[in-house]
């Protein structure tokens, strides 16, 4: 393997892991702080990014589009959190799977009955073309821009986390949320919040990933469950886990989709190595969750006391 | 249900017997009729309560909340395609060996899963089941993500030909009552009083003298036996199998059915699988979207039904919420 | 048991709903991708088909024409059970519109098991062209590998030193490029199979650039194709590597997704909107009148499928239930094909001309396929697999 295809795989690696961090982030904290298991959170992504394409088709604008979108899925998570979900935190873990997955059915078809199974979404026609790196690393443009806004994205998380006052209080409640309570913080008000995040950083990555993925109905399942894998191996309630466990997991699975093909490749017939490759790749990240599990049952960087 | 060992509530056996001859009548009727193609609809959805029963084992008397179990109906329906295919169409052979590869997977998925609790519990036999699934997308020979066709039903010899719809109906009944039958045999036994028991209250039975995990085990490994055997009926009766049977949304689908038809009461999932294949089938007739309609349904039955759920598992959730 | 009861009244309705329906009439199940990345092409093919209906007065043949319309929303159990319902339930006469091999081939067994004409307005895999062939198989078309043969042929005859190609995992992907290997004769670069599916590409692409290769060969259909090019210039490969395509890799619906930078594509096809025959210069005016854009190749497909159907129908004289007599009727194909000449082989897949088509400007300025020269790559060519088909 050449350094370019070194580096620019690395680049893909980062571009994913960063998406996926947008969405392990709020699903973290949610489970950490309102011990709400939430299937419909792939939902959430998947509205933003209908939303955006929807809006970029009005506006004309791919960045008006986007900016629209975000504050929009937040309300929208908000307005879910206070009606719905609410009735769910005091519940069993069971109860929330099954409400959740419910959501997910309603929320798929409401889209499909308002704007059909999938919306055209392009990326702004001055970044489709590539930069150029280095000598013979041409990257495109448009990745390059995720790159950019998830690392100021996780910055901003980091910085909100950890230098406001609302990011002291969901630190006190992801570790204990009893006690948090106890002393005072008004809970209600920030767990609606904190699902408004997590729903707005939801839309950025639906809208970001549009023009690559398809915009289509159930784009959120997939996602999901990677997103499940992040927070489990980064440790349920820790930004700073769902961060690393993101990045760990876009690098595995983009060098796993690479490396391991060209591995097989050598070694076996194109067909083989073709399914063999992505199969392995796909179970190299579940496999490395359940190590982590293994050594560290509550995940690498769990917040719980 | 009021306590672990209560039998109120509960549908007497002659009640069953009735159901039981009724349904055999029924399906020589439909056949006199010429509606093979609902009777084939009707074993279909019996399969699907079969597979859902085999969850409730876990889910509703083990309390224990797999997201993977769709893996074993899988497992059961590639074992008997794949001996299909080979040239190996017996049935007395084909359904013993789905049994048999589930419940040994079952035994190594539950080995490292039932080692971990709560959400971590769910994860991990998620996981495992979409590793299966991935590793059987990727086996080109028999179809990967294309599936598998088999050409011709299992054959159990005495001339029985199972393309007859209503044979086929009367094997599913088979299947789903000697199934059904065994689980209230084993959950009246002491084995099923102390899986009750350790559902309820874990830490209570444990310190008792019961060494819980193993009784998980076996329960789970019951479970998958019969899941696969859900999945033999299945890859028969569609002449067809592929790897999103056990994708994880298909779990999912089980759940649903077993929490529509009754958590925890042995023939719930049955009910909801009837329930919920029958809404769908006839939402389908007027709406492309019944799933908006199914999903509504679903939601007001977890949100208003707390006793159902809540009171089930709520001693054994509260070791992870503390803290 | 209130879960019974409602079993019981849904049943009833179920069981209203079909009552039996009169035979005077040609009834058609038409199963195909209509929703999804990939619904394009089958939306397609519907819209053609029933352009032709519509033209021809509601009818098929002569009889009056029921067409049922089912999506399989690109899943291979949705699309079996959606032939289950209509061959044994509704009882149709012909099934069609399937756009993937995949899905074909779970449903084709329904339909051949209930002796049901299956006419394919796309998937035609190479196991049905060979041992596995079916007298309810007819592959409108043409055979899955035919257009990648043709480019295989091309890419030889232009003295392309290294060739990098790409197929989806899947059978109609395998065939793709064992078409291509079957005809082009310099080096293969790499064989890359990605997932049925799959919209990220950016892996693969780096992998390309790393190669080098003279050309870039890929058989991507729908959604997976546009989102292929559009990453591909994204990642400024398109000014370093040559790339050829099979004909639908090119056509109007990718034109209209990616625009000006298919500029100067070459495709190879059985097919082009300006190829010289009075029923294609009919279709394509019609279909631009009705739909107000320009048909693809799968259209062309759909158009020529009811064609067919109406050729045979009124061959059979309105007989539908004498299936050895209708077989006959469909394989005469007496019908005016919008590709000129056309006639089936012994193995039931088309036997026709290829020709090799470059995206071009027409005089009103929209991009087009058209085709390079009257001369086809491959003429009169049939499949590699008719040999081991036993029917004559």
């Amino acid at each position: 393997m050449t350094w370019i295809l070194f580096l620019e795989q690395s680049l893909n690696g980062l571009q994913f892991g960063l998406m996926l961090f947008l969405l392990a982030s709020g699903l973290t904290l949610v489970f950490g702080i309102m011990d709400m298991i939430n299937l419909a959170h792939g939902a959430l992504y998947m509205v933003g990014a209908f939303l955006a394409a929807w809006l970029a088709e009005l506006t004309l604008s791919f960045l008006w589009g986007v900016l629209l979108a975000v504050p929009l899925t937040a309300l929208f998570g908000m307005v879910l959190e206070a009606s719905l979900l609410r009735s769910l935190y005091r519940r069993d873990h069971m109860s929330q799977v099954l409400a959740t997955f419910a959501l997910i059915l309603i929320i798929n078809e409401a889209v499909r009955m308002i704007w059909g199974s999938d919306l055209a979404l392009s990326a702004p026609a001055a970044l489709s073309g590539p930069v150029e790196l280095l000598p013979g690393l041409k990257y495109p443009s448009y990745r390059l821009v995720i790159i950019g806004v998830g690392l100021a994205l996780a910055l901003f998380l980091y910085l909100l986390v950890t230098q406001t006052r609302m990011g002291a209080w969901v630190r006190a409640g992801a570790s204990n949320r009893d006690m948090a309570m106890a002393m005072g913080i008004n809970i209600q008000r920030l767990f609606t919040l904190v699902f408004g995040l997590g729903a707005a950083m939801c839309a950025v990555a639906g809208a970001m990933l549009g023009p690559l993925l398809a915009v289509q109905v159930g784009m959120g399942e997939s996602i999901l469950i990677l997103a499940f894998v992040v927070i489990v191996i980064g440790g349920i309630g820790s930004i700073w886990g769902a961060f690393v466990g993101s990045l760990l997991v876009g690098f595995v699975d983009t060098f796993g989709r690479t490396l391991l093909p060209h591995l097989f490749r050598e070694l076996f017939p194109p067909q083989v190595a073709a399914t063999a490759g992505p199969a392995a790749a796909s179970i190299m990240v579940y496999l490395l969750m359940a190590v982590v599990l293994f050594i560290r049952p509550q995940g690498l960087f769990a917040r719980r006391s | 249900m009021s306590g672990p060992l209560s039998t109120a509530g509960e549908t007497k056996p002659w009640v069953w017997c009735c159901l039981l001859v009724l349904a055999v009548g029924l399906g020589w009727l439909m056949q006199a009729q010429g509606l093979g193609f609902y009777l084939s609809m009707l074993s279909r959805m019996m399969i699907y309560g079969l597979a859902a029963c085999s969850l409730n084992l876990i889910l509703g008397y083990g309390g224990l909340v797999s997201f993977g179990h769709a893996a074993f109906v899988g497992i059961g329906a590639y074992t008997v395609g794949i001996l299909i295919t080979e040239g190996v169409p017996s049935g007395w052979i084909g359904f013993p060996a789905a049994m048999l590869v589930s419940a040994v997977f079952a035994a190594l998925i539950g080995a490292i899963s039932l080692r971990t609790r709560g959400v971590y519990f769910i994860m991990i036999t998620l996981a495992f089941a979409q590793m299966v699934y991935y590793l059987v997308n990727s086996v080109k020979a028999y179809g990967g993500d294309e599936g598998l066709n088999i050409r011709m039903r299992s054959d159990f010899g005495f001339g029985l030909n199972l393309k007859n719809d209503l044979a086929f109906y009367y094997l599913v009944l088979l299947c789903l009552a000697l199934s059904l039958w065994f689980m209230h045999r084993l959950m009246h036994s002491r084995f099923g009083r102390v899986v009750l028991a350790q559902r309820d209250d874990d830490v209570r039975t444990e310190a008792l003298g019961f060494a819980v995990y193993r009784y998980q085990m076996v329960l789970f490994v019951l479970a998958g036996a019969i899941g696969g055997l859900s999945g033999a009926l299945m890859v028969n009766q569609q002449n067809y199998v592929n790897p999103n049977l056990m994708h994880w949304t298909q779990s999912g689908v089980l759940m649903v059915m077993v929490i529509l038809g009754g958590v925890g009461t042995l023939a719930g999932g049955l009910w909801g699988a009837l329930l919920l294949l029958t809404l769908e089938d006839v939402f389908a007739e007027y709406t492309v979207h019944w799933q908006f309609y199914v999903g509504w349904i679903l939601l007001a039955v977890v949100l208003m039904a707390p006793q159902g759920l809540a009171g089930l598992f709520k001693r054994r959730d509260q070791e992870g919420r503390h803290g | 048991m209130k879960a019974g009861r409602l079993l019981a009244l849904s049943m009833a309705s179920l069981l209203a709903a079909s009552l039996v329906q009169a035979s005077d009439k040609v009834k058609i199940g038409f199963v195909s991708t209509l929703s999804g990345p990939n619904g394009a092409l089958g939306a397609e093919i519907r819209d053609a088909f029933n352009l032709a209906v519509k033209l021809n007065g509601g009818k098929l043949g002569g009889l009056p024409a029921e067409v049922l319309i089912g999506d399989d929303q690109f899943k291979p159990d949705v699309g079996k059970q959606l032939f289950e319902r209509y061959v044994k339930r509704d009882k149709v006469d012909f099934m069609t519109g399937v756009v993937f091999s995949n899905i074909m081939l779970a449903g084709l067994p329904e339909a051949v098991g209930e002796k049901t004409f299956y006419l394919s307005p796309n998937a035609a895999p190479s196991p049905i062209a060979g041992k596995e062939c079916s007298p309810y198989f007819f592959a409108v078309s043409w055979p899955n590998d035919a257009y990648h043969e043709a480019a295989g042929q091309y890419a030889t005859t232009k003295g392309f030193k290294s060739a990098y190609l790409i197929a989806p995992n899947y059978q109609a992907g395998k065939d793709s490029l064992a078409g291509f290997k079957r005809y082009y004769k310099g080096k293969v670069a790499a064989e890359v199979y990605t997932k049925l599916g799959q919209l990220d590409y950016s892996a693969e692409l780096a992998e390309i650039r790393a190669a080098k290769p003279d050309v870039l060969y890929f058989f991507l259909p729908g959604g997976m194709g546009i989102n292929f090019i559009k990453q591909f210039v994204a990642a400024g490969l398109n000014k370093d590597t040559k790339l050829v395509l099979p004909g639908f890799g090119a056509d109007q619906d990718i034109i209209r997704s990616v625009g000006e930078e298919m500029l100067g594509i070459n495709d190879t096809a059985h097919w082009a909107l300006d190829l010289n025959n009075a029923a294609n210069k009919k279709f394509v005016t019609e279909f631009e009148k009705e739909y107000k854009r320009l048909p693809t190749v799968y259209a062309a497909q759909g158009y020529d499928t009811a064609l067919l159907i109406d050729a045979a129908v009124r061959g059979a004289k309105g007989n539908l239930d004498d299936k050895e007599a209708m077989r006959r009727h469909i394989k005469e194909a007496k019908f005016e094909s919008v590709r000129g000449a056309f006639r089936f082989n012994t193995n039931q897949y088309p036997i026709q001309n290829y020709y090799l088509r470059e995206v071009q400007k027409d005089a009103q300025g929209r991009l087009v396929n058209k085709i390079v020269s009257q001369t086809p790559v491959l003429a009169n060519h049939g499949d590699a697999y008719v040999q081991d088909c036993p029917m004559k």
